[in-house]
């Protein structure tokens, strides 16, 4: 996303010959328009999340997690996370590597490779592995056989989840690592130090914040990821629901109070996510 | 010239071979699965389900809602990032922050918290409802769980290319004696205009794929308001992968037209920007 305003710009301070009556209304007309808007799409959902979640009182909000069901959601979701960021996390280390230290053929095609889940409805993500594994799919005999379940299990929400936040990492990185430049990288070789000794003593702290930001984003989206994982979780209860998956079920029940708590948890963690953007950017890392 | 150029660093072997085996394994393969079950379909049978009215139904909500949604977005991202980059406000900082949060926040969580909100009894559903504005459940509310997903999108389009539009031209501009009106269209309008078209039409992809927040608003009507992502589910859901895949690759091939628009976009914007430098 777009880099933190320096505030220079972004003061309309005073200017020669100009109509200052009509300027602050107009300045005050765009920032009302700006604010009503979001107001209404953004804030007052964001609002109702933690109203509804609460509607009955802080003693029924935390009685919904006491729910078996929801504590397998969530502890399904913390599994599955635990399983995919890191794999993905490795993965964006070597994409950035190969592709910012490196000149080669077909650089841009890799790129926009990598990308390519990003441009993908995540009902196609999660079919894929459908068509692949499941009952009637390509592998789905074999698997039968062999007594192996990936739709409708866990490996198939692995699956899906990794495709869906395979590019984040990489995403964060990879014009990092180009804007940094390999300079020092190649001074520490020069120098005699190994390509591992390098990786951790030069690289790793100069991205430390990029891959922070990547890391987290990864992690929210693949907590949240609800397309993708409804098409091959099967909605068994308490055993292949997620946390978004619940929040649907519940919902579709009427239980609003525990629909919405759990989606209140995904909201603080999509917070915990922009404050962690905002520190990073604080920290002078820009990404354009 | 050679695969790759000279240099002292290590290492490439080991994170290209990594990066593509892996790329293949999780994303190139399973997308050749879906082609290759589209394939295996007879053309006629191809056609009959893409071409389906239930089919055509889905596509029209699915690009009309999405066009409407970048469109919206189109007006309002300039306005935010204008308000953003421009002036100086209470919360200026935080609201900055909080245009991502359709980014990091669950579409489950935006699909049921705007259902609350535009509802009949809702906060802001209760005041429509009078007006005869139905939001919850109709093609209204489709538009709007679309236009909240692809709203960051929009505006980080544009943010950057405001701040660096001249502010020396448009006080020249203005010492000339032009209005407000003239340097927006003369001189702002034409800087950003790149930047603006790429927010459109990223927010337009991202839209047209997606899922969770618009079906806990949309009400799913067959031909009325179901999208095509929906429309897909329910094949899967009916062990039909044949017309699932077929619907699926017609959907691939718009995000492809889309992405490769983009791409040109962003081309035409640099072209701009390299030009306006000189």
């Amino acid at each position: 996303m777009a880099a933190a305003l320096p505030s220079a710009l972004a003061g309309d301070a005073t200017r020669p010959g100009q109509h200052t009556w009509l300027h602050s209304l107009v300045r005050w007309l765009f920032i009302a328009v700006s604010l009503t808007f979001l107001a209404a799409v953004l804030l007052a959902p964001l609002a109702t999340v933690f109203v509804m979640a609460l509607e009955r009182g802080l003693q029924a909000y935390l009685h919904s997690f006491a729910d078996p069901d929801t504590t397998a959601a969530v502890r399904l979701t913390l599994t599955t996370a635990l399983v995919v960021v890191p794999i993905n996390t490795l993965f964006g280390l070597a994409a950035a590597w190969a592709i910012a230290k490196f000149e080669f053929r077909g650089k841009s095609i890799l790129i926009t490779l990598i990308d390519l889940p990003l441009a993908i409805s995540p009902v196609i993500s999660g079919m894929i592995f459908v068509l692949l594994f499941g009952l009637h799919g390509w592998f789905g005999v074999w698997l039968r056989e062999h007594d192996l379940s990936i739709i409708f299990a866990l490996p198939g929400i692995m699956l899906a989840t990794m495709f869906v936040t395979f590019p984040y990492v990489a995403r964060e990185l990879i014009p990092l690592m180009q804007q940094l430049g390999n300079d020092e990288e190649e001074a520490a070789i020069t120098l005699g130090a190994g390509g591992w000794m390098t990786f951790f003593h030069v690289t790793l702290p100069k991205i430390r914040w990029g891959l922070l930001y990547g890391v987290v984003l990864c992690n929210a989206r693949a907590m949240g990821e609800f397309g993708a994982v409804s098409v091959v979780s099967g909605h068994i209860r308490g055993l292949t629901n997620t946390m978004p998956l619940h929040i649907e079920i519940l919902y579709n029940e009427y239980n609003f109070v525990g629909a919405f708590a759990v989606a209140s948890l995904l909201t603080l963690l999509a917070a915990l996510t922009l404050v962690v953007k905002t520190l990073v950017e604080r920290t002078g890392y820009r990404r354009r | 010239m050679s695969f790759r150029q000279p240099s002292v660093l290590p290492g490439f072997g080991l994170t290209f071979g990594f990066t593509t085996f892996f790329l293949s394994a999780i994303v190139l393969l399973p997308l050749a699965a879906l082609a290759l079950a589209a394939a295996s379909l007879h053309w006629s049978d191809f056609v009959h389900v893409v071409l389906s009215p239930r089919a055509l139904g889905s596509y029209r909500l699915s690009f009309g809602a999405s066009f409407l949604a970048a469109a919206i977005n189109l007006v309002f991202g300039l306005i935010i990032a204008w308000t953003l980059v421009r002036y100086e406000f209470p919360g200026r900082g935080l609201i900055d922050a909080l245009i991502d949060m359709p980014f990091a926040l669950p579409t489950a969580v935006s699909g049921i918290a705007l259902t609350t909100v535009f509802a009949h009894n809702g906060w802001i559903g209760r005041y429509l409802e009078p007006w005869g504005v139905k939001v919850a459940y109709t093609w209204v509310g489709v538009t709007l769980a679309l236009t909240l997903i692809s709203m960051p999108f929009a505006v980080r389009a544009v943010q950057p290319a405001l701040l660096e539009v001249q502010r020396d031209l448009e006080e020249a501009a203005e010492t000339l004696g032009a209005g407000r009106i003239y340097v927006f269209r003369r001189i702002i309008l034409p800087a950003v205009l790149p930047a603006l078209l790429t927010g459109f039409t990223l927010a337009f992809a991202r839209a047209l794929g997606e899922y969770g927040s618009v079906i806990f608003i949309a009400g799913n009507l067959p031909m009325k308001t179901e999208i095509t992502p929906l429309l897909i589910v329910i094949h899967l859901e009916e062990f039909d992968y044949h017309g699932a895949a077929a619907l699926g690759v017609v959907m691939l091939g718009f995000s492809f037209v889309v992405l490769l628009a983009i791409n040109l976009l962003q081309a035409w914007g640099r072209r701009r920007h390299v030009r306006a430098a000189h």
